[in-house]
């Protein structure tokens, strides 16, 4: 007898799987799609070759002057012998340790708030913000405890960037913080005093207010007492930028109910008691990405400091561009410029992403 | 594109007036010799007038000026504190005190010199605005260029003159205009106009930035005039009058055919009297200037004469090439003439 067996499964058809099989159903699948792969290829193939010969294939690596380039491609000789200017502007070469360290010392010393499982958390962080700044001013700007002055007149590149946009950072959210509850709050001078402030600087482009308090508040100080330039313009920014957080919280304090700050007076806590352990801790969370939209938008607006004649990463590189030595190479130095911006505001954007995933508690939909 | 014309900084000016009353005569040197430096306004970034090099050293004509005065007030040109400012902050930084001197690539126009509360102590530079051109289009005078297209930066006194010049010789153009002089440089390069139209000096620098720079020449009209000095605040005669001579001394260090390479011998063995007045060799000049007897010869022996000090930073001897032309010595066909020091 014999026992009817079935034949095994025929393997599916080489078109219909793998590389082949997922580009008819993705790319060709209809003659439309067919015509606007093919476009998009020619395209990419229009734009990328070009691109690619121009930076990297027929570009000029290594040299120390302008002849050392062919001038076919890229002079990247300019980026690594302006290098680094780029990074620390006029602060002194053998002084630029001190930078390095203050960036290794941030680096180093937030690490542990990285970690999931740290004991004590919350009191390390509050002991580094308030520790590190006074360790970062003494690194960079010196002039006790055994360091030597370096004026502000002399930073500079990138670390001026950083330094501006950490200030604007560390000094606007708690400012911004303290605004958006102080706009709702119940007493009324308290309520007119920030919604005033708000929208006072929400309403003033921020390159005007930089200009203002280079070229109008000189005027009307004393002569011979000048503020110094950076500190001016990180005061601005921080100004600015609490504005645009304080709305920004004010969303996440009205995405709060009711039922939650009713059950925090419920169980007994005060004003600010329910603020901080309660309300905060769920709104703030539900802000996250207005807070470093907004923080990204910081770091690229401190490159608005060239108004006021501070020299920022891109001022540098603007600065060394015209150098007759090196005459022509502006392209050179702001793709550079792009691709430092780029890296920050991605990195900037993938932690905001890794915070939102891990203090996710379920209100996801 | 020098002149950017700002409202906002005649007001400045104005407010300031009103608010500190004028500088008081001498103060500026005590102030100066007191803390131990000249603190100098130059441009953030202009080839060949005020620029960085890959060390973070300034140089050009403009510092140059700052470092001449440093040497003559001290001895010692590395006694000076740079500013960058940008143009429109250049005239607040002087009112306020923030800055000794201006030397920035400023033009000396009346209105600046009698409402803004400052004075031109001379002209380092006499500039102009020229045109620079692809040789193909085979024109060798701006009043060929009737039909042009023409690349102009926006905002500047520029494009008036332009137009003022191109309706006096009953021409027409077509104006593009830019934001930066780089995007105008690639605009030249690329066809997108003919004539490019900026402060000849700055052509200069804007023919390196193409990719074939001896395809382009700049041609010989200059259609205004812009003389580019330092500038000291108004009231301070003191200074101002070392600021002037320091320039006055080194354009006459030129003509006596005094060098940075001569000027010790020349201090000590001369026969013509006109060098051993400058010199201080013969007389008290440097005295009443309130400056040190060796004065010009500190001057010199630093920083340089005034045909030095050209050819470093934008003549023969930089990578500018330009020619001294307007800016030769008057006995040489140019217009820098300093009175004697006598």
């Amino acid at each position: 007898m014999t026992t009817h067996t079935f034949k095994p499964d025929l393997p599916p058809p080489t078109i219909s799987i793998g590389a082949l099989g997922w580009l008819r159903a993705n790319l060709f699948s209809s003659w439309l799609n067919t015509l606007l792969t093919l476009l998009g290829l020619y395209l990419v193939w229009l734009v990328v070759p070009p691109v690619l010969e121009w930076a990297i294939f027929k570009a000029d690596w290594i040299g120390d002057s302008r002849s050392d380039c062919s001038r076919e491609g890229a002079c990247w000789v300019f980026v690594q012998v302006r290098f680094g200017q780029f990074m620390y502007g006029f602060y002194p070469t053998e002084l630029r340790w001190r930078v390095d360290a203050a960036a290794w010392l941030a680096i180093i010393g937030a690490a542990p708030l990285l970690l999931r499982q740290m004991p004590h958390k919350l009191r390390y962080g509050l002991g580094y913000l308030a520790v590190y700044p006074l360790l970062a001013y003494w690194l960079l700007h010196g002039g006790f405890l055994g360091l030597q002055t370096v004026p502000t007149s002399q930073w500079g590149g990138l670390m001026l960037t950083v330094v501006i946009a950490a200030v604007g950072i560390a000094g606007a959210l708690p400012l911004g913080i303290l605004l958006a509850l102080g706009r709702r709050s119940d007493m009324p001078a308290i309520r007119v005093l920030c919604v005033t402030f708000i929208e006072f600087w929400r309403g003033v482009p921020l390159i005007t207010v930089l200009f203002m308090s280079s070229v109008m508040l000189p005027l009307f100080l004393p002569e011979g007492m000048n503020l110094d330039k950076l500190l001016r313009a990180m005061l601005m920014v921080v100004f600015f930028e609490a504005a645009y957080i304080a709305e920004v919280v004010r969303g996440g304090l009205q995405a709060i109910p009711k039922g939650q700050y009713e059950a925090a007076a419920a169980m007994g806590l005060g004003y600010w008691r329910s603020t901080l352990l309660v309300i905060l801790p769920q709104a703030l969370k539900l802000v996250i990405p207005g807070i470093v939209n907004t923080f990204i938008a910081l770091f690229k607006d401190t490159s608005l400091v060239i108004i006021i004649g501070l020299f920022d990463f891109l001022n540098s590189i603007k600065r060394a561009t015209a150098d007759p030595a090196w005459l022509g190479m502006s392209t050179e130095g702001y793709v550079f410029a792009a691709l430092v911006y780029w890296m920050f505001c991605f990195s900037m954007s993938r932690y905001s992403m890794r915070l939102e995933r891990r203090l996710d508690t379920g209100h996801k939909r | 594109m020098i002149r950017v014309k700002s409202t906002l900084a005649v007001l400045s000016a104005a407010t300031m007036l009103g608010l500190s009353g004028l500088a008081q005569a001498g103060a500026t040197l005590d102030a100066v010799q007191k803390k131990g430096f000249v603190q100098c306004g130059i441009s953030d970034g202009l080839p060949g007038f005020s620029f960085a090099d890959a060390k973070g050293q300034y140089l050009g004509i403009d510092v140059d000026v700052c470092r001449a005065v440093a040497a003559a007030v001290f001895g010692d040109a590395s006694k000076v504190k740079y500013s960058p400012l940008t143009a429109k902050e250049r005239f607040t930084a002087l009112q306020s005190g923030e800055v000794d001197m201006l030397s920035r690539n400023t033009t000396w126009t009346s209105s600046r010199d009698a409402a803004m509360g400052l004075n031109f102590t001379g002209v380092t530079y006499y500039d102009g605005q020229g045109f620079l051109v692809n040789k193909e289009l085979g024109v060798s005078s701006a009043k060929e260029l009737d039909g042009a297209t023409v690349c102009i930066q926006a905002g500047t006194t520029t494009e008036l003159n332009l137009s003022d010049y191109f309706r006096a010789n009953n021409l027409k153009y077509t104006p593009i205009t830019y934001d930066t002089s780089d995007e105008s440089a690639k605009s030249l390069e690329s066809g997108r106009c003919d004539v490019l139209t900026s402060d000849q000096s700055q052509l200069y620098a804007q023919r390196i930035k193409l990719a074939k720079p001896d395809d382009y020449v700049v041609l010989p009209e200059v259609i205004s005039k812009e003389p580019l000095g330092p500038a000291v605040r108004q009231g301070d005669e003191e200074w101002f009058d070392i600021v002037r001579w320091t320039l006055f001394a080194m354009l006459n260090a030129e003509e006596l055919g005094v060098t940075s390479a001569n000027v010790e011998d020349m201090a000590k063995s001369t026969k013509n009297p006109d060098v051993a007045r400058l010199l201080g060799a013969e007389g008290e000049y440097g005295k009443d200037l309130k400056l040190p007897k060796d004065w010009a010869v500190q001057i010199v022996k630093q920083v340089g004469n005034y045909g030095e000090i050209f050819d470093r930073n934008v003549g023969a001897g930089s990578e500018l090439k330009i020619e001294r032309g307007l800016n030769a010595l008057w006995n040489d066909g140019g217009v820098q003439y300093a009175p004697p020091v006598r």
